[in-house]
């Protein structure tokens, strides 16, 4: 980046609530149904019906704002979004204008180089969702009204991100922070969480804000980064040509990767916000809130200070674990079969998280439970199995979720500990390799692996290894 | 003919088996037909019969719920299930309703039978019943002239006795000003008290659900039925209802509240002096009359009609042809789509508020319009609740001129909208009002009175309404 400018970026997020029925009817908020079967007269939009606020919406969002030092606001009033759309059945979406329900929050991100800077939230607002518009082939647009009244919390950032890394953080911070407080799964693939970018440029050392330019509809954490990258750039050459920042909407193509205009009637539209007649005012009182923070669930840095105390993680484990709920979720359920924390952490941050990774699955979608994982790192730590045959016992759970224990013992692996067994694969293998006996008599001790593994080979694997290298020393120190 | 006077004489004849309900519907059916002129119906049930034979077995098995056998009428602008739901407009003309108003299932329930859906102006917007895509409705006093509007339909079935009781809608008179043009009873109820869903949004803030009838008592017992919280109605009230009906009988001498404002220049010296005649009666009666101050009483015109109009033009956005309702045929694009469906489908009236609520409610103008004017409807809500600190009750005239000739206004909104001069102010306030049928004009053309009271004392209106009929007319 051009060190002349710096960039100004803000994010709208809109994160699908996860309740179990819609924000102003009982129809369910369930996702892949078939088209418009989660419907009712209400969420439909006929004449005479009229919403009646989910409860739980408001209380999900007081969890949010309470999670990241919001001010709650006592009174709070729907408004009326006014717009025309064939996936809007009413013509206006409900939403909140002048009064949104907190503001005036912030959430910490931490940079590469270890600094910590802090983000502000002006505000988070309740509204509803719109339908889905299907564009099939030929001019026929078809619409599906089950997306349409699931709730939503739509959460708007202060400008006081200066770099798409930032920005990336940012959204990996409020992501956390909407998983942990089980208010949102946070899938921006699904489309559970929505982002919006704001970028501008400005010289470096100017307080005036330039022209911004709104990247809608990212669907990747990818996407968001790399979509203000470009932007940031394009801003800059653009400048730095003669050339000024018109604001406009813009979207992104990632096939291409890089932006381009909408040139709709978007930024122009005049959506007559007024107060929602059919909705009473909500008041929040003190106890409420107060309630609702006795159900907090503990929060990503609470949980990091946790493992880093009690199970005397290093902070990187720590902070890998906790990255999501899920994960976390799943090593401290590991930990129900074993108190080998560190072992836990490797095996999850290891071996699981390799799988994961490659096939791009959450860990709640991890075919091995965490209790079984467990299992096996005390098979380890007893002696029953070697970490090598673990390594070969892992792939068999992968294919079915079993006790490791059942499979050790339908696979023949428990690990030789009888002395006598092992005595007779050493004598087997002195016996055998003469030329290595000798080198290791004359001193060149290393040989010994070359040996260990003879005798590991002789017992399928299933000596105990240090027993097996024990009981080598001792027979060639007798030949001396 | 018909051989009762209320209700209550209509449940003891089919108890006793002096009136049949078979009978009886049959013959509110060949009124119907025979009043076919009026054009006061959209669709006439032809199952009512059914539901009479239904609900006879009930009585005589002593099953049947509070308004058994009652034959009622519902404005076409409140749902109920599987019957066309039009609000007399060429944009639902073929929309049939998927479920049941509350207020018409809480009819159903006690067995009232529904006989069919009124006329009335498109969307509950006019004051003649002359907006409407089924046509205009003649009054049956005089049917050269208008019923009044927008609940046209429902005032003209009662007065035409083509059914016992019928239920209208009141945003800013349409239940109390064609009452009153009519000649018989209607109460817009405080706003909240019944529950609006199924009711099809005019102005949310301002509509009222209430019934029409000949006497006193039957508007009594159909709203004990149909008032109460709704858990579909955030906006319902979840306060005790009186038994209306068996409190009827007015045990004290009420102080009666006369605003000077409704009585000033624009009334017609004919209806001054009938309702004078009753003022001057009470008074002799014994009853405490208290001149009032309403002094905002002259904004209640323009604060009415920015505020309903506003809401109008949201409430009537989802009638796009998008998904119901009459849609363009080929259309060119989405915007053909959405401007011609409903250039072509809503009328004149309709499009004129839509465009006034846009107006009022678009960036650079919302302040000094819509925000002003809700500051106003607060000022409103203080001169009333100040009021009801003296008084029990506000007398008024219910419109300042009788019954005109159909088309007279058809094309000077302004004097149209001038006619709900003294009824708009109850919905700005959400207080409750009756019309009074209290005499005819020297040309037989009926005149009405308005009661008003404090939110949620329809009790008190009943009393003082009932007082009147038994004693003064
Ligand atoms: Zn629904």
């Amino acid at each position: 980046m051009n060190s002349k400018y710096e960039a100004v970026i803000g994010l709208e997020v809109h994160a699908q609530l996860l309740t179990n029925t819609k924000i102003f009817c009982g129809c369910s908020t369930k996702f892949g149904n078939n088209p418009n079967s989660n419907v009712c007269p209400v969420c439909l939009g006929h004449p005479g019906v009229l919403p009646v606020l989910n409860k739980k919406v408001v209380e999900f969002s007081i969890l949010f704002g309470l999670a990241t030092d919001c001010v709650i606001n006592e009174k709070n009033v729907f408004a009326r979004k006014n717009y025309f759309y064939p996936d809007l059945p009413k013509g206006y979406q409900i939403s909140q204008f002048e009064l949104p329900i907190v503001e005036h929050g912030h959430l910490d991100i931490t940079l590469k180089d270890g600094t910590v800077k802090r983000l502000g939230i002006t505000r988070a607002h309740m509204e509803e969702d719109a339908g889905k518009s299907i564009h099939s082939q030929g001019d026929e647009t078809l619409v599906d009204v089950n997306r349409c009244g699931v709730p939503l919390l739509e959460i708007v950032s202060e400008p006081d991100m200066r770099s798409a890394e930032e920005a990336y953080l940012y959204l990996t911070k409020l992501k956390q922070i909407v998983q942990y407080l089980g208010i949102c799964d946070g899938n921006m693939e699904e489309g559970s969480l929505r982002c919006d970018a704001n970028v501008s440029i400005r010289p470096v050392g100017q307080e005036k804000l330039g022209t911004r330019a709104e990247i809608k509809n990212l669907n990747s954490f990818n996407n968001v980064a790399k979509s203000i990258e470009f932007e940031i750039e394009r801003q800059i050459e653009l400048v730095e040509d003669g050339g000024e920042v018109v604001q406009e909407t813009l979207l992104w193509n990632a096939d291409k990767n890089e932006t381009y205009s909408m040139r709709g009637k978007e930024d122009s539209h005049d959506y007559r916000y007024f107060p929602d007649p059919d909705l009473i005012p909500i008041h929040i009182s003190e106890e409420w809130k107060n309630e609702i923070a006795e159900t907090m669930p503990e929060l990503p840095k609470a949980r990091f200070e946790r493992f880093v105390n009690d199970f005397k993680l290093p902070e990187y484990d720590a902070g890998v674990l906790t990255a999501t709920k899920n994960l976390a979720d799943y090593y401290e359920e590991v930990l129900k079969e074993t108190d080998d924390y560190k072992s836990a952490s490797n095996w999850v941050m290891g071996d699981v998280s390799k799988i994961l990774n490659e096939e791009k699955i959450d860990v709640s979608k991890f075919p091995i439970s965490p209790v079984n994982i467990g299992k096996l790192i005390a098979l380890i730590n007893n002696n029953t199995i070697s970490s090598k045959i673990a390594k070969d016992v892992f792939p068999e759970m992968m294919k079915e979720d079993k006790d490791p224990a059942v499979i050790v013992k339908e696979k023949n692996l428990v690990q030789i500990t009888d002395t006598s067994a092992i005595d007779d694969a050493v004598t087997k293998v002195v016996d055998a390799n003469p030329g290595q006996v000798a080198q290791f008599l004359e001193g060149k001790e290393k040989v010994i692996g070359f040996l260990v593994g003879q005798v590991m080979k002789e017992t399928k694997g299933k000596a105990n290894p240090q027993m097996v290298n024990d009981a080598l020393k001792n027979k060639m120190n007798e030949m001396k | 003919m018909l051989t009762y006077s209320n209700y209550s004489e209509k449940i003891s004849q089919l108890k006793n088996k002096k009136l049949s309900l078979q009978e009886n519907v049959q013959y509110f059916l060949n009124q119907i037909k025979t009043k076919e002129h009026l054009n006061a119906f959209n669709f006439v049930f032809d199952d009512a019969i059914e539901q009479a034979n239904t609900i006879s077995k009930k009585i005589e098995d002593g099953t049947a719920g509070k308004l058994a056998g009652m034959v009622v009428a519902i404005k076409d602008v409140l749902a109920i299930k599987d019957k066309p739901l039009t609000c007399s407009s060429k944009i639902l003309k073929d929309f049939v309703s998927i479920y049941n108003a509350t207020a018409v299932k809480k009819l159903i329930d006690e067995d009232a039978i529904i006989i069919g859906k009124t006329n009335c102006d498109e969307f509950a917007m006019g004051s003649s019943n002359e907006n409407s895509a089924f046509g205009a409705v003649l009054n049956p006093v005089d049917e050269e002239r208008v019923p009044g509007g927008s609940s046209g339909g429902s005032a003209a079935v009662v007065a035409a006795g083509l059914c016992d009781v019928s239920l209208g809608t009141d945003t800013g008179g349409s239940i109390r000003q064609p009452a009153a043009l009519c000649g018989i009873y209607g109460l817009k109820p405080t706003y909240g008290r019944v529950s609006r869903y199924g009711l099809t949004a005019f102005a949310s803030s301002f509509d009222s659900i209430g019934p029409f009838s000949n006497n006193v008592e039957d508007a009594a017992l159909v709203m004990e039925v149909i008032a109460g919280y709704d858990k579909n109605d955030s906006t319902s009230v979840n306060k005790g209802i009186p038994g209306y009906l068996e409190n009827i009988a007015l045990d004290k001498k009420l102080k009666i509240g006369v605003p000077k404002e409704f009585f000033a220049e624009g009334l017609d010296p004919e209806i001054k002096e009938s309702i004078e005649t009753q003022i001057e009666k009470l008074k002799s009666d014994g009853f405490e009359i208290v001149n009032i101050d309403l002094p905002h009483t002259q904004y209640s015109i323009a604060t009415y009609y920015i505020l309903t109009t506003a809401e109008a033009s949201s409430n009537l956005a989802r009638y796009d042809g998008a998904r119901y309702g009459t849609r363009k045929e080929n259309p060119k694009d989405l915007i053909d789509m959405y401007t011609s469906s409903r250039s072509e489908n809503f009328g004149d009236e309709v499009k004129r508020r839509i465009m006034l609520g846009t107006y009022v409610l678009s960036a650079g103008y919302y302040d000094a319009y819509y925000k002003k004017a809700q500051k106003v409807r607060r000022l409103f809500k203080n001169d009333f609740d100040k009021a009801f600190e003296l008084v029990d009750i506000i007398l008024t005239p219910t419109v300042p001129a009788t019954a005109f000739k159909l088309a007279e206004k058809m094309n000077d909104p302004l004097a149209m909208y001038l006619g709900d001069i003294y009824t708009t102010s109850a919905n700005l306030a959400g207080i409750p009002g009756i019309n009074i049928p209290v005499g005819k004009n020297s040309s037989g053309l009926p005149i009405g009175m308005q009661l008003m009271s404090a939110q949620f004392n329809e009790e008190t209106l009943f009393q003082m309404s009932y007082y009147i009929q038994k004693k003064l007319l």
